[in-house]
């Protein structure tokens, strides 16, 4: 079966700025995700904000996330889909595509088996 | 007419729909002219069904674009010899099938290049609609969705789809191929969309073939005003949707819109070049596809709340259907222009096109008036035809100074070579 990663990214600064009662509502968009996906979903992380990242170049090892940008990777699931539309339907419960800064970016996986 | 016929200034394709030149073809001589137009004819006619049918055998859209090509250059030859079949399409189709499996069957590794995911259904125009609705699937962007569908459904061959978007035949022949790259890794599937989607999906195809038409209606640059292929292709386009979902109003109206505006094409370029409304000769207008259009947004009209492309219908019947310029509905055509306006959430080129229609119906000063507000519209910043509408009210003002500059503007906008002679001669006459 074809696997996908979903690339959430945010501003950051939006996420910490949300109350408890949004987080909850935020929490909840997330379970009904992972309910409908059921056992689709291989896997999946909430990442500490990018000011927390560390990167490691040829340059030497730097303070922060490897792109400076305003909106960063602020989570992700590996699931598993027959195609592209499928993968779609699942995506659009995710409360980070109904927050206008932030946005899930689909990548298929690559099969190396 | 056959404008998929070889033109002389295609410096590639030898036959239509081919990428490859008449010496690679197989022995025979040259096809005589009869076979020539029996298979251009079935180009513009079966294409995308004989390339939609073998895409479900070759699961591959590269594949198959390669069968059909192949199809379409052995009929060159079979029909020369055997005579043109009695009905070309089903040959067409045989053939590239018979092709794509012979493929498969000497390459067993084959379908795990570049997989096509096919489900469901057997119909042959449901092949089609599928092949159309992935070409315009939204994770593609408009560009790609226009390429593909130009190429793979409307059959244009990628020098043409290139030249009709002003890109150089390189960028477009890789535009291409990264699309069908995207559509194969990222799995997008080959079916028509599921009810609850198909309204938005069904948006995005109408807005590809509508774009089509626009560009061949009035082409962005080059020596001819319009480009028939393209405007052939797109009608043909639309019609085929029509004949697969009759009961869309959505569909009903977007044919319309094509086969009333197309109607006056007749009469857009004179023998002293663009001819504008106001004078061109309506008896050149093809009142039959007047009529065919009004009846088909009549029908579509009846059938629910006006879309975008109905209003624009509308208004480019109220045209069609005027007796004379003069005698024109302008009262009729400016309410049009409010529900459009509504519909598009305020579309500077909408509110463009209704200020100058206020300035036919009350008057250069006051369609000068009109215009006013727009010009500070950065979305109409390198529109020609706001320079031009500014022209036209300013000459009939007798305002010379300041309409030779607007001409002057319009002139620094436009690439297309018709449109500027028109506006140099306007110019020149002040």
């Amino acid at each position: 079966m074809p696997k996908y990663t979903l690339l959430i990214y945010g501003d950051s600064a939006q996420w910490e700025a949300m109350t408890d009662e949004q987080w909850r509502a935020h929490d909840a968009a997330h379970a009904e995700f992972r309910a409908a996906a059921g056992d689709r979903v291989l896997g999946g992380q909430q990442l500490e904000p990018s000011p927390t990242a560390t990167t490691l170049r040829s340059t030497g090892t730097l303070d922060g996330p490897f792109l400076e940008t305003k909106e960063a990777l602020g989570g992700f699931y590996m699931i598993e889909a027959t195609d592209l539309d499928e993968v779609l339907g699942l995506a659009k419960l995710l409360p980070e595509v109904r927050a206008a800064h932030s946005g899930v970016e689909i990548r298929p996986v690559i099969d190396h088996e | 007419m056959t404008p998929d016929l070889p033109d002389g200034d295609r410096p590639r394709d030898e036959f239509p729909g081919g990428g490859r030149s008449s010496d690679e073809l197989p022995e025979g001589g040259r096809p005589s002219d009869e076979v020539v137009v029996a298979v251009a004819e079935a180009h513009r006619r079966d294409w995308a069904q004989v390339l939609a049918t073998t895409a479900r055998v070759t699961r591959d859209l590269d594949r198959a674009e390669e069968c059909t090509q192949d199809a379409y250059a052995q009929a060159l030859v079979v029909w020369a010899r055997d005579g043109v079949p009695a009905r070309p399409g089903a040959w067409l189709t045989r053939v590239a099938r018979n092709r794509a499996l012979d493929e498969i069957r000497r390459q067993a590794a084959f379908r795990r290049r570049l997989p096509l995911l096919i489900t469901e259904g057997d119909n042959p125009g449901d092949d089609r609609l599928r092949l159309i609705f992935t070409c315009c699937h939204p994770a593609l962007s408009r560009e790609a969705q226009v390429a593909l569908t130009a190429r793979l459904v409307c059959g244009l061959s990628t020098y043409e789809v290139a030249r009709a978007f002003l890109v150089p035949e390189s960028t477009m022949a890789a535009r291409l191929t990264r699309a069908k790259k995207k559509i194969a890794t990222a799995r997008i599937p080959y079916r028509t969309p599921d009810p609850d989607e198909m309204g938005a999906r069904l948006d995005s195809v109408l807005e590809v073939v509508h774009l089509l038409f626009t560009t061949g209606h009035t082409a962005p640059a080059g020596p001819a005003l319009i480009r028939d292929d393209l405007t052939a292709s797109a009608i043909h386009l639309a019609r085929t949707l029509h004949r697969l979902m009759p009961r869309v109003a959505a569909v009903t109206a977007l044919l319309a819109l094509l086969l009333v505006t197309d109607a006056r094409s007749a009469a857009r370029v004179g023998p002293g070049g663009l001819v504008l409304l106001p004078d061109q000769d309506r008896s050149l207008w093809n009142h039959a596809q007047i009529a065919e259009g009004v009846a088909l947004l009549t029908d579509a009209l009846r059938r629910e709340p006006p879309t975008r492309f109905a209003v624009e219908a509308a208004i480019a019947a109220v045209h069609a259907e005027a007796p004379s310029w003069e005698r024109t509905d302008w009262a009729e055509i400016i309410g049009l222009y409010d529900v459009l306006l509504r519909l598009t959430a305020g579309s500077p080129v909408v509110a463009l096109n209704r200020a100058v229609a206020v300035g036919f119906r009350d008057g250069p000063q006051a369609g000068l008036d009109a215009l006013a507000p727009l010009t500070a519209e950065p979305a109409l910043a390198t529109y020609a035809y706001l320079a031009a509408a500014r022209a036209g009210f300013l000459r009939r003002l007798g305002r010379r100074t300041e309409a030779a500059a607007a001409y002057d503007e319009a002139l620094t906008l436009t690439d297309n070579e018709v449109e500027r002679d028109f506006l140099h001669v306007r110019r020149r006459n002040l």
